[in-house]
Formats: C-alpha cells, structure tokens, sequence
C-alpha cells in the first residue's frame, strides 16, 4: 500500500509523464503533416505511438500502476480481449480492402 | 487512489466477518467507476472501428485538415494532456485535504476542458461554414448552405460517410468533456455550482445565435443541469479525496479516447498544402 507522502514525493514523475505525452504528440503531428510514410504504415506507427500514449495515461494519471495486481490484470486482459474479439471481425475484410490498394 | 487502497484484512464497521474484504483491494465507487470506464471504452472502440470500416471503404477519403486545422486540433490534444496533469494534482491536494488547491486545481482542469470544447466548437464552425455538414443540417437549422461553401460542400454531398463518421465521433466525445466539466464542476463547488451551471445556459441560450453551431447543443447544459440538481438535492454531501479521485478516472479516460481520436480522425486526414 502506497501513503499519500509516497506520492506527493513522486509528484515529479506526473510532469515527466506529461511531457513525454506532449513531445509524443508532437511527433505524431510532425510524421503526419510531413507524410513520412505510406498511409498503411502511418496509420500502423501513430496507432502504436497512441497505444504508447494511453498506456502511459492509464498506468500513471489514472493509477492503474499501484493497484493491486488483480485489478490491474484483469481490467487490462478484459478490455483488450474484448477489442481483439471486434477486430477478428474487422481484419478480414480490412486486409482484404488494403490489399486492393487504400489511398 | 493510494490512500484508497484497502487491504483485506481491514474489517470496517467494527463488525468482524459482516462485510467481506474487498477484492480489488479499492472502494466500491472506484472498482464501479472503472466498470464503467471499460464498458466505455467499448462504446469508442466500436465508433472507432465504424470510423475506420469507412475510413477504409472510402477511396478517395475526403483530407479537409490543413496546417491551421491540425494546429487547432494539436492545440486542444495539449488542453486535454495538460487538464490530466491538473486533475492529478488535485487528486494530490485531496488527499493532503487541502481544499483551496483541490478546488483550483479542479477549476484549473474545467478551464482546460471548457478551451477544448470551445476549439473544437470553432473547428466545427469552420467546416460546417465551408460546406461540410451532415445531410439535411442547413435545412433543420432554417439557414441557407453558407456562400463561401465550396470543396466541402461536395464532399458533404458526394461521400456523406465522411460528416457522419467525423461529427459522430468527435461529438460523442465533446458530449462526454461536458459530462466531464459539469461532473468537476460538481465535485469542486457542489450545490454552489448550480447557479454557475444554470447561468452559463440561459446565457448562451439566449445569446448563441441561431445558425451557430452550440445553438441547440447548448442546452445539454440545461439537461446537465437537471441531473446535477436532482444527485445533489437526494444525496447531498461533502465529496471527499475518494469523490475527486474517482471523478479524476472520468477525466483521464476522456483524454484517452482522444488520444485515439486525434490520430485516427485528424492526421489521417491531413492535407498537405
């Protein structure tokens, strides 16, 4: 169990956390507008660097990081499980269409 | 939160063996309130893959976003980020029970919030006034097609998967960031917060005019409002470090959404000038 001192010690990760979340940001603005890549693969690396973002989020400013381990898990594994179930019925007629060729 | 977190062998009320331990080591509002988060995330998830089935489908997909768009968008992605670091830090002075900060930091994190609808709501403006509007939307409002309508008014006409995809989404979210703000606003004021409430809604009732875009959307505040009035009146009481806490999960988890949301709707849809 974590104290309110403990945390109000570490108050200083908050604004790490932050930051990284606006530099990410701006990373994803600059790959975006600049068209580093091809759609397919932009659309793969900003939703990786959003995956980055939300987990930072849910880990640090939503706690989920100091609760206690079966909360953490099973919070996680559910949704997760739930959004893989939506996208088996989405990838084949997803990969189906990129393989046609998306603009 | 950490002080929120109880162990099993606490037995509470003095009543051994009368209550069970909790399984998740954390009070009931909190396991409740991320039930309700998770249960969320599916609603967004499913509007998500929607956005993306059509995203897809759709060749060409209409990129109206240009340089002063995707500023505004990263400008409000920033108002979103910087209110989670507000609404830790009033989580922070909660549970210090330091009810000045609690309070500004509260109001510092609606502020964030409030500038967010109001860009978005300015965003909106923006496209709706160079054409792009979902079908039948001049009309139920009993104004003309804005003059100066042009390429969007045709992609309005043309591919009307894009205004419904993109107003669906975002104002699914902008109606959970006034959920958000009325739902702060509450835990930081209380019934004190009614007539503030109440005030911001006659008043832009009164003064939104009628081709504006928050014309009718304006009076969710009358309908948050209503709600606030009837939880506040039947269960009235002083919201505590656990209050704030668990209000402080709603806002982090509307800032998440977003966090899919900018990418997936905004650049993905970027126009290179």
């Amino acid at each position: 169990m974590h104290d309110v001192a403990t945390h109000d010690d570490s108050k200083g990760q908050y604004f790490w956390v932050w930051g990284a979340l606006l530099v990410l940001t701006a990373v994803e603005v600059v790959l975006a507008y600049r068209q580093v890549f091809q759609p397919v693969r932009m659309l793969e690396i900003l939703l990786v660097l959003s995956v980055i973002k939300s987990a930072l989020i849910i880990a640090y400013f939503m706690h989920l990081k100091f609760e206690r381990a079966l909360m953490r898990w099973l919070l996680v594994i559910s949704v997760t499980a739930c959004f893989v179930i939506m996208y088996f019925f989405f990838f084949p007629d997803a990969d189906r269409i990129v393989r046609l060729g998306v603009k | 939160m950490a002080d929120a977190t109880l162990e099993h062998d606490v037995v509470q009320h003095g009543l051994p063996g009368a209550y069970e331990a909790p399984l998740f080591g954390a009070y009931s509002k909190k396991v409740g309130m991320w039930l309700f988060l998770a249960s969320d995330s599916l609603t967004f998830g499913a509007l998500l893959f929607a956005f993306s089935y059509n995203r897809i489908y759709t060749n060409p997909w209409p990129t109206p976003f240009h340089a002063e768009s995707i500023g505004n968008a990263t400008i409000m992605t920033a108002c979103l980020l910087s209110s989670s670091l507000t609404m830790v830090l009033g989580v922070f002075a909660a549970q210090r029970r330091d009810r000045a900060w609690t309070r500004n930091w509260l109001l510092a994190t609606m502020a964030f919030g409030t500038a967010f609808i109001v860009l978005h709501g300015m965003e909106w403006s923006k496209l709706i006034g160079e054409g792009l509007a979902l079908p039948g939307f001049f009309t139920l409002l009993g104004v003309s097609q804005p003059s100066g309508a042009g390429e969007l008014a045709n992609v309005s006409k043309n591919v009307p998967q894009f205004p419904q995809a993109f107003f669906g989404l975002t104002a699914m979210h902008m109606l959970h960031v006034t959920i958000g703000v009325i739902y702060l606003g509450v835990v930081a004021f209380r019934k004190w917060f009614l007539p503030i409430l109440g005030v911001i809604w006659i008043a832009g009732a009164f003064l939104i005019p009628s081709g504006n875009v928050f014309h009718y959307p304006i009076h969710v505040l009358g309908i948050g409002l209503l709600i606030a009035a009837v939880i506040l009146f039947l269960k009235p009481k002083d919201y505590d470090a656990h209050d704030v806490e668990v209000s402080g999960l709603y806002w982090h988890f509307v800032d998440l959404v977003w966090m899919f949301i900018f990418p997936l709707v905004y650049l993905m849809s970027t126009k290179v000038m």
